[in-house]
């Protein structure tokens, strides 16, 4: 009577987990509105009220600050909707969920396949919402381009759940993950290009601007909303450099995450 | 419980253990699976070897040699700070220990966790349940955990909600659910995937006495019906005395092992309790013109003695208007503690258990 549970469970286990944050999401509306508000609010008092005081540098003619902070926008909103999300590896810890979890035979890489994809679903799926919104500001949005658009937020939405869950892990306490939050997720994102172009930069900000990887993932996303057309700010890293270093952020996140659900605890 | 050992699994692969360097444990002692047969056919549910488990500096576990045979109810106790949650926790897989080993079913708790996580089933101080979801959501989710799925996994649900009397309450929050309803589907948890053995940490936290007695029930029908050993952590007298066998911690050393009976055994006939105003000047009078052994346990002269009730009419003689209040009683569990370790019941209740 002992169920074998085999490589064929990793999907099993990795599928019910990311169910239980559908089902927690769809059950928690406060969460909702405040991840899609956010970043709307954010977009519209920035992009349009000090739009006007400045232009991106290097932007092309014709592209208004609205327009360019748009990109960013989605990336934050992924942001915090998948960093959020695995702030709750904390709560599951605390409220003993995650102990039960840890003392089944499941393999580590389903646990946190579980979780990073639940809360990389919920990202893309508020952005979802947010992509419907590109044509009206003037973005002549194809579905090809709707579609790379996602699959681009989606792939950047799994690396910072995945690092998310890797911050989340060893914390004991939520207040923690608010000061990683404002000491290292913001700077992540605000030095990404989302909403200053970094061609503007100083050079020792360019260099920080550089070794992002989030740049990477807010280029994406550019590249992919303007997929056909030409690129409205120019100077961006190349379309082929910007996937790669989203993925293989993405993949190494999730290979540490998976490494730190395995490691056994002496204390 | 034996594995299927004609199908090879990837766990199948890890389960052999690395080569001990311990030449007393050989590896033509361990059958396919990485187990460790030496018991031969009577394997035992747990066992405890020479464990012993330090928190930095602070020694939480000495020396811990225990065995628990399969199909009884096993309690663990000892006051808060006793090691017992540190052994829990080692048994659980969650924590490898400084030294020593455990085996559960004949697996190496540290060394082959994936085969000791498929024979558990383990239920938490705190009840693991997900709050936000049903308690269907919640033994789905579990299920899907330990690999089951499908038909299966729905009837042995349907089952064991029928069993626990929780059919009525499948669609709900979890919570929603009062206390003890919330341990009765951890319980169903636990015992989701027919596991050998059954650990349970303090399980009657924050239960009321009537849904104390309801658990203890339950648990020996685990025992029963599912032919699982039950291990569980306590602190509670009562609770310990419905178990088969006790083991005893205290400050992380084994006190003693045995039945309920044996423990109390172990203190002589009755035992007196006085409360006066000068215990030493009578505790050394008694020390001189009685028999039975007497002690002085937090400021309180404890007595046992055979026929004790004539013991205290010449105690009342002796000591006239210096005593205070006298108790008489058949021994307790508490008793066997005292008589034990010399100390009250909590009386080092404040040591930290940490490591949670």
């Amino acid at each position: 009577m002992n169920p074998s549970p085999s490589e064929g469970s990793l999907w099993l286990v990795a599928r019910t987990l990311w169910y239980r944050e559908m089902l927690r999401f769809m059950r928690q509306r406060s969460r909702i509105i405040g991840a899609v508000a956010t970043p709307l609010i954010f977009w519209i008092v920035i992009g349009s009220g000090m739009g006007r005081s400045f232009r991106p540098v290097g932007a092309a003619e014709g592209v208004t600050y609205l327009e360019y902070a748009l990109p960013g926008s989605l990336v934050l909103i992924v942001l915090f909707t998948s960093i959020f999300s695995t702030i709750s590896t904390i709560e599951d810890r605390r409220e003993g969920f995650l102990q039960s979890v840890l003392v089944a035979p499941a393999s580590g890489a389903s646990i946190a396949l579980g979780k990073i994809l639940g809360a990389a679903s919920l990202g893309v799926m508020q952005a979802l919402v947010f992509v419907v919104l590109l044509p009206l500001v003037g973005v002549p949005l194809t579905l090809l381009s709707a579609a790379a658009t996602l699959a681009s937020l989606a792939t950047v939405s799994f690396g910072l759940a995945a690092m998310g869950f890797v911050l989340a892990w060893r914390m004991q306490s939520t207040q923690g993950f608010h000061a990683v939050m404002n000491l290292l997720l913001m700077p992540m994102w605000l030095l990404s290009g989302a909403f200053f172009p970094p061609s503007g930069a100083s050079t020792w900000m360019s260099w920080i601007i550089q070794v992002n990887p989030l740049t990477y993932g807010v280029a994406l996303v550019r590249h992919s909303i303007y997929l056909s057309g030409s690129d409205p700010v120019g100077l961006l890293p190349s379309a082929t450099v910007c996937l790669l270093v989203t993925g293989i952020f993405a993949g190494s996140m999730f290979v540490v995450a998976t490494a730190m659900t395995a490691r056994p605890t002496t204390s | 419980m034996q594995t299927n050992p004609g199908r090879p699994t990837d766990e199948y692969a890890n389960a052999a253990p690395p080569p001990e360097s311990d030449a007393m444990v050989g590896r033509d002692h361990l059958d396919t699976d990485g187990r460790d047969t030496r018991e031969g056919m009577e394997l035992q549910a747990v066992k405890v070897e020479a464990i012993s488990h330090k928190y930095g500096q602070r020694a939480a576990l000495t020396e811990v040699s225990l065995s628990v045979p399969t199909r009884q109810v096993f309690g663990l106790l000892g006051p808060n700070g006793g090691g017992k949650t540190t052994l829990f926790r080692i048994l659980s897989t969650l924590l490898t220990p400084t030294r020593g080993r455990a085996l559960i079913n004949g697996f190496d708790v540290a060394k082959n966790r994936a085969e000791v996580r498929k024979r558990i089933g383990v239920a938490f101080q705190s009840a693991s349940l997900d709050k936000e979801l049903t308690v269907m959501e919640n033994l789905r989710c579990q299920g899907h955990l330990y690999g089951l799925r499908g038909r299966a996994l729905s009837e042995r649900i349907d089952g064991l909600l029928q069993r626990f009397k929780l059919a009525d309450r499948a669609n709900e929050r979890a919570a929603h659910l009062s206390g003890g309803l919330q341990r009765r589907i951890d319980l169903v948890k636990a015992i989701l995937h027919r596991p050998a053995v059954v650990l349970l940490d303090e399980p009657s936290t924050g239960l009321d006495p009537s849904a104390r007695l309801e658990l203890t029930d339950l648990l020996k029908e685990i025992r029963d019906c599912d032919g699982a050993t039950v291990l569980l952590t306590t602190h509670m007298m009562d609770e310990a005395d419905h178990c088969n066998q006790l083991a005893v911690l205290d400050q992380g050393r084994l006190v003693a092992v045995g039945t309920p009976e044996d423990l109390k055994s172990n203190v002589r006939g009755d035992v007196i309790c006085i409360t006066a105003k000068c215990p030493e000047q009578i505790l050394a009078k008694i020390h001189l013109s009685f028999d039975g052994s007497a002690a002085l346990v937090d400021q309180e002269i404890r007595i046992e003695v055979e026929n004790g009730h004539q013991m205290i009419a010449r105690l009342m003689e002796s000591f006239p208007g210096q005593i205070e209040a006298v108790s008489l009683a058949k021994p307790t569990l508490e008793d066997a503690f005292v008589h034990l370790t010399g100390r009250h019941w909590g009386e080092n209740s404040e040591t930290l258990e940490s490591g949670r």
